[in-house]
């Protein structure tokens, strides 16, 4: 035990010593977290939005006001005629325009469809497909309230209930993802660099050749990186809810274990790399293109999983982040408990397993 | 001389159907200062895994520090010291540092190295640069340091692979002027290297060609035989009929 403290004492030197390192490793949660909080945003906090109404009743008047009491809406001025709209638009005056039908009430009322327009500035197709997504979910909010036996309206089939975002913010989808991600990069990344740079220097040869066990090395190895990833989760998780008041709506204690196992299920990544390589270089190539961008493309944290390509489905299912952000997000959004995630929980903890025996069987291939 | 400190018989090595190392018996007795010569990929770095415990033999015997190379390897590793090809330590640590890691792996105690790391450091006089890394420290120190770091648990026997590589010959003079107070002390001393007039200043010297030992003997007794002005004509007659090429 003393010989295994010595260890993982100095590897802590190691870490401190290597000022940028150090930095990285407890500078990029913070960094990260307020880019993708701050500057990384899908949704839309005002829009600018003129009104062409070619009908003035009660109902188009009626949805006008709904849809700037919404908050995201901003009246941007009238217009006379759908001539004007260009020139709005190219301004920046307005980047958005609600067109009521003439008659539109009574359309309404008499056939059950009546048409209304939404022209955006496509300039910005993301924008451009958030706004419509914002400007119909008004409408239908709407037209449902005011619905009764009499209304019918044809073409509206779903209602999209944004139960657990309610105002779409992607910081509730960030957080879990760059959890993922910086997990993976502190724990796969640094403890592969770790072990390999022993091997390049040749200390490695030193320690094998002390008394000091194989198993000693490696869990001294990963004992400070399991540490410092410890307090990126809750670095991210305290800052998540401080500042963007992302709430853990399950038990913070689950969310800790969870991501603890994720932990080493990454660390274990990072010692099969270094069982298979014998330089830093090497190790962070596999690192950065094995881990990292499996983890950033197909984990399901920008990407939806459910629009992938069959294949790419397919794939995502080896990639330790999807099953670690189904059970983040779960835990966090959705209040879940272990009941409903042991499934993930017993894959991850299969991988981690399946990665540790791997690296025990690498390492002893190569004492042979 | 007295007690074996290293014994082999017919010690081999293969890795599936090349023979690293081919049935080597030699022995090695306290006090000794062995030189362990061969050309690139003639079997010297597997021989050397084989007795520090770090691999294990296809077949032969060999003891090592009085343990079997097969089953007491744990004891064998406490048992030795060893210095590698690059005379490393951790260079973002200070010699300090260093002298209390090394000595905490080897489970010494927290007193014994406080005690022990500052006699060495003062000895070699780095007691100065005690705090600075070593990074910053010149070659010469640092194998200095690397070496007494090797002999900081006390061991009976010291294996130094290449130890003087890239030092200069003022400085490598320097080293092998420790090796022989540390050999007068009753350790004894394992060294490889590729210096020819370093294989002089051992007492005996063994050279490996193509897994085998080609010749064992005191170095005057080797330029004797081989009707050689020094050891590099014996080592150049005796490796050149090597089938194995350079590595």
């Amino acid at each position: 035990m003393k010989r295994f403290i010595a260890f993982v004492r100095k590897e802590f030197y190691h870490i401190v010593r290597d000022r940028r390192t150090a930095a990285i490793l407890f500078g990029m949660p913070i960094l990260q977290l307020l880019l993708f909080g701050y500057a990384i945003r899908n949704e839309i906090s005002e829009v600018r939005t003129g009104i062409l109404d070619y009908s003035h009743d009660v109902v188009t008047e009626a949805l006008s006001d709904k849809l700037f009491s919404s908050g995201t809406f901003r009246y941007a001025g009238s217009l006379a005629s759908e001539k004007e709209i260009p020139a709005a638009f190219a301004s920046g005056k307005m980047n958005e325009v609600v067109v009521f039908e003439p008659g539109f009430a009574g359309r309404l009322q008499k056939d059950g469809v009546a048409h209304m327009q939404i022209v955006t500035d496509g300039s910005d197709p993301n924008v451009s497909r958030t706004v419509t997504g914002y400007t119909e979910s008004v409408v239908r909010d709407y037209l449902s309230e005011q619905r009764d036996g009499s209304v019918q309206f044809a073409g509206v089939e779903v209602v999209p209930v944004m139960m657990f975002n309610p105002s779409l913010k992607s910081v509730y989808l960030f957080v879990p993802g760059l959890m993922a991600m910086l997990l993976m990069l502190v724990s796969a990344l640094m403890t592969s660099i770790s072990i390999t740079r022993e091997k390049e220097s040749g200390t490695m040869e030193l320690l094998l050749v002390s008394s000091l066990r194989p198993a000693q090395i490696i869990v001294g190895k990963v004992v400070p990186y399991l540490l410092l990833s410890f307090i990126n989760v809750v670095t991210v998780v305290a800052l998540a809810f401080f500042v963007f008041g992302v709430p853990c709506r399950g038990s913070v204690a689950l969310l800790f274990a969870e991501s603890l196992l994720f932990i080493m299920t990454a660390l274990s990544l990072g010692i099969l790399i270094s069982t298979i390589t014998d330089s830093q270089q090497v190790a962070m190539m596999i690192s950065l293109a094995g881990l990292l961008l499996p983890t950033v493309l197909l984990s399901g944290f920008i990407f939806p999983i459910s629009s992938m390509p069959v294949p790419l489905q397919v794939i995502s299912n080896i990639i330790p982040a999807r099953w670690y952000l189904v059970i983040v997000r779960a835990v966090m959004l959705k209040g879940a408990g272990i009941a409903e995630l042991w499934r993930e929980t017993l894959v991850l903890l299969a991988m981690t397993l399946f990665f540790m025996a791997a690296s025990v069987r690498k390492f002893s291939e190569r004492l042979q | 001389m007295g007690e074996q400190v290293i014994q082999t018989e017919k010690l081999t090595k293969r890795f599936g159907n090349f023979t690293a190392v081919d049935e080597i018996s030699f022995s090695v007795s306290a006090g000794e200062i062995f030189g362990f010569l061969g050309a690139n990929g003639a079997g010297k770095t597997t021989a050397m895994k084989m007795l520090t415990g770090l691999l294990a033999p296809t077949s032969g015997s060999a003891t090592v520090a009085g343990f079997d190379v097969y089953r007491q390897t744990e004891s064998i590793k406490r048992g030795i010291g060893y210095m590698s090809q690059r005379f490393s330590l951790y260079d973002d640590l200070t010699p300090r540092e260093n002298i209390r890691f090394f000595g905490g792996i080897y489970g010494l105690g927290k007193r014994e190295i406080a005690e022990k790391g500052e006699r060495l450091l003062d000895s070699l006089d780095l007691t100065e640069a005690a705090d600075t890394r070593l990074a910053a420290l010149p070659l010469g120190w640092k194998q200095k340091l690397a070496f007494s770091v090797a002999l900081l648990h006390e061991p009976k026997l010291v294996f130094l692979d290449e130890p003087t590589g890239g030092v200069d010959p003022l400085t490598r003079r320097r080293f092998w002027d420790m090796i022989y107070q540390t050999a007068a002390s009753g350790v004894t001393v394992f060294v490889t290297t590729h210096y020819m007039d370093e294989a002089e200043y051992c007492d005996r010297v063994s050279i490996m060609v193509d897994g085998r030992i080609a010749a064992l003997d005191t170095p005057e007794a080797l330029k004797r035989n081989f009707d050689a002005a020094d050891m590099n004509d014996v080592f150049i007659r005796l490796a050149r009929p090597a089938k194995r090429g350079e590595a």
